[in-house]
């Protein structure tokens, strides 16, 4: 009996060449599969995403026709003009003011709804994500009905009151003013959502473990809830960075770029030189302009998404 | 006697516990209605200049933000037959449908592949998924333009239906992702040893296991492509193929007279089928809305 182990064994290691030959030609054909299900995954961001970031740096080399390679003049000519650095100073107080509101408000509300008693809850949170959900091209149009110069129902109110009457869009700063006012109210209840859901993953006992320590609320926000959302914070800051600086919608609709370019963002300004005016290379350049700083702001949140599918 | 302090102490500070918590809630509903009043403003108002003539609208002797005194429908009339906004509406209809149909055949299998499959490059194609969803319209519209005209798909909603995918399936894919990956890994063995291709592992067990987040990835692809706004701006110049979004702004807000009350009108039922779609779907909506920061 104690020497028939060892033959099996020597049975069993003979046998072994063929079973990984199997199992090798079973995970090659698995990867197969698994590479034919990704494919059109592949020609679709192959094709319409990579390949045309590609082509926008290559169509910024070029002259307005298409025809002459001009290297990096597109980007000399566009850093002397004046309105490019109105676009720029424009885009930088949009994204950074609106974001920094919308990050403001969503935590406030966020804490708000959090206190509610738990049924009422879910419908305050659905009630107020109302704006995330209305196409932005649309709602901002309703917000350029309630700014028109001359039936402006917030003047209207103004003036019941003895208020002053506002040039809402025909000011420069108040235009400005305006763009960041309809950003501010169709992002805030995205970081409402996202900063609801981080509070509802806050264990509690560390809260209870706080109050015993005799935290008391606003301790308990600095030192708990805040460094556990730290990583969905940043998350939502930088996101909402991206999708703030790269807005297209709310600019269009409101200005067109106006008063005297003073509200244009990259996109729009983009639009405007590519489409309108036709000169497709010229715009391309104005739009990678953008691309620094979502390329940036794309790294620390992937490092962030990561975090946070560790901390899981 | 210092039983008795130690027995009263706790009920005093109970109840001003209770007291301040009452205090707490109180203000936290005045402070959210104000916000709500904030948020539901637009809407609101849209929705009270839809049912005005425009006799009515320009009446500045009228409170604006009541309702109409005598309500009407010659809005909604002229809308439908004045103006191109049924083809709008059945434009977008059509491309929403189209987009949310082939955003889920390319990201479903996809996601499967790279989630639950593996192999050589499906980490950093995973990742490199994650990356062109952060890749915004504005910034690929130009180069699309010229891909979209060599094409000869120009002016035409069939060249919409080719680049939203550009918005939907790298979202639709990472998000799908993060559902088949949280699925048990027995339950693709089991399926194994009893002889299933992966074909039919993924339409007979991961399908209908990871059924919330598919519906979380079609409403997300649905809500995209019915709200899309720089696309159609750029590539489409024609009204009969034009689709609600930039054909609302772009038609009905060029006339000299403003037809407010239309406008208004055009705006809300362009919006209603996503706030109609949340209205019912609201939880898979929100998980679609978080899962992109928490999954994966």
């Amino acid at each position: 009996m104690s020497e028939t182990i060892p033959r099996t064994l020597i049975a069993g290691k003979g046998a072994a060449p063929a079973r990984p030959g199997s199992l090798y030609r079973l995970s090659r054909q698995r990867s197969t599969i698994a590479f034919l299900f990704a494919l059109p995954l592949l020609v679709v961001v192959g094709g319409l995403i990579v390949y045309p970031g590609i082509y926008a740096m290559y169509l910024s080399t070029l002259n307005r026709t298409q025809t002459r390679f001009l290297g990096l003049g597109n980007y000399t000519f566009l850093l002397s003009r004046d309105t490019f650095w109105a676009v720029v100073e424009q885009s930088v107080i949009f994204a950074g003011t609106a974001v920094l509101l919308k990050a403001l408000i969503g935590i406030v509300t966020a804490h708000l709804v959090n206190n509610l008693p738990s049924k009422g809850q879910r419908k305050w949170r659905g009630m107020l994500l109302i704006p995330w959900v209305i196409p932005l091209s649309l709602s901002t149009l309703g917000w350029f009905w309630l700014l028109d110069p001359t039936y402006s129902a917030f003047n209207w109110f103004f003036a019941r009151i003895g208020g002053p009457h506002i040039p809402w869009l025909s000011d420069p700063m108040w235009a400005r003013f305006c763009t960041i006012l309809v950003n501010v109210w169709f992002g805030a209840p995205f970081f409402l959502i996202m900063y609801l859901a981080a509070l509802k993953s806050v264990p509690q006992q560390l809260y209870e473990a706080a109050a015993i320590d005799g935290a008391n609320a606003w301790q308990k926000l600095i030192h708990v809830t805040l460094p556990m959302m730290r990583n969905i914070i940043s998350i939502t800051v930088l996101y909402s960075l991206i999708v703030t600086f790269a807005n297209y919608d709310i600019v269009r609709v409101l200005t067109s770029g106006g008063p005297r370019n003073k509200t244009h963002v990259f996109a729009t300004w983009a639009f405007q030189l590519g489409i309108a005016s036709g000169d497709i290379p010229l715009g391309a350049s104005v739009s990678l302009f953008m691309f620094p700083i979502l390329g940036i702001s794309a790294i620390f949140i992937l490092r962030g998404v990561r975090r946070r599918g560790k901390e899981i | 006697m210092t039983a008795v302090a130690a027995d009263t102490a706790p009920v005093i500070r109970g109840g001003s516990l209770r007291r301040s918590r009452r205090w707490a809630l109180i203000t936290s509903y005045v402070c959210l209605a104000l916000f709500a009043i904030f948020f539901l403003t637009p809407p609101y108002y849209q929705l009270v200049t839809a049912t005005k003539s425009s006799e009515e609208i320009s009446n500045q002797n009228t409170d604006p933000w009541l309702p109409s005194f005598a309500p009407t429908s010659e809005n909604i009339v002229n809308l439908w037959t004045k103006t191109d906004f049924p083809i709008y509406l059945r434009n977008t209809s059509i491309v929403t449908a189209c987009v949310v149909a082939l955003t889920m055949i390319i990201s479903v299998p996809a996601a499967f592949a790279l989630g639950r499959m593996r192999f050589w490059g499906s980490g950093i194609l995973a990742t490199g998924v994650f990356l062109t969803y952060l890749v915004p319209d504005s910034l690929l519209f130009l180069p699309l333009f010229k891909v979209v005209g060599s094409l000869g798909l120009l002016n035409s909603y069939w060249g919409l239906m080719l680049v939203y995918p550009t918005l939907t399936v790298p979202f639709c894919t990472w998000i799908m992702i993060g559902y088949f990956q949280s699925i048990p890994k027995e339950l693709d063995e089991a399926a194994l040893i009893d002889g299933a291709s992966h074909l039919q592992m993924l339409f007979k067990i991961f399908i209908p296991v990871a059924l919330p987040g598919l519906i979380a990835a079609t409403i997300f692809a649905f809500t995209v492509s019915w709200a899309e706004f720089v696309y159609p701006m750029a590539f489409i110049f024609n009204s009969s193929q034009q689709v609600l979004t930039a054909g609302t702004i772009t038609t009905l807000v060029k006339a000299d007279v403003y037809q407010w009350g239309m406008i208004m009108t055009a705006a809300l039922i362009a919006a209603a089928p996503p706030l109609i779609l949340y209205a019912f779907l609201m939880d898979y909506y929100i998980a679609g809305l978080t899962a992109g920061a928490t999954k994966g």
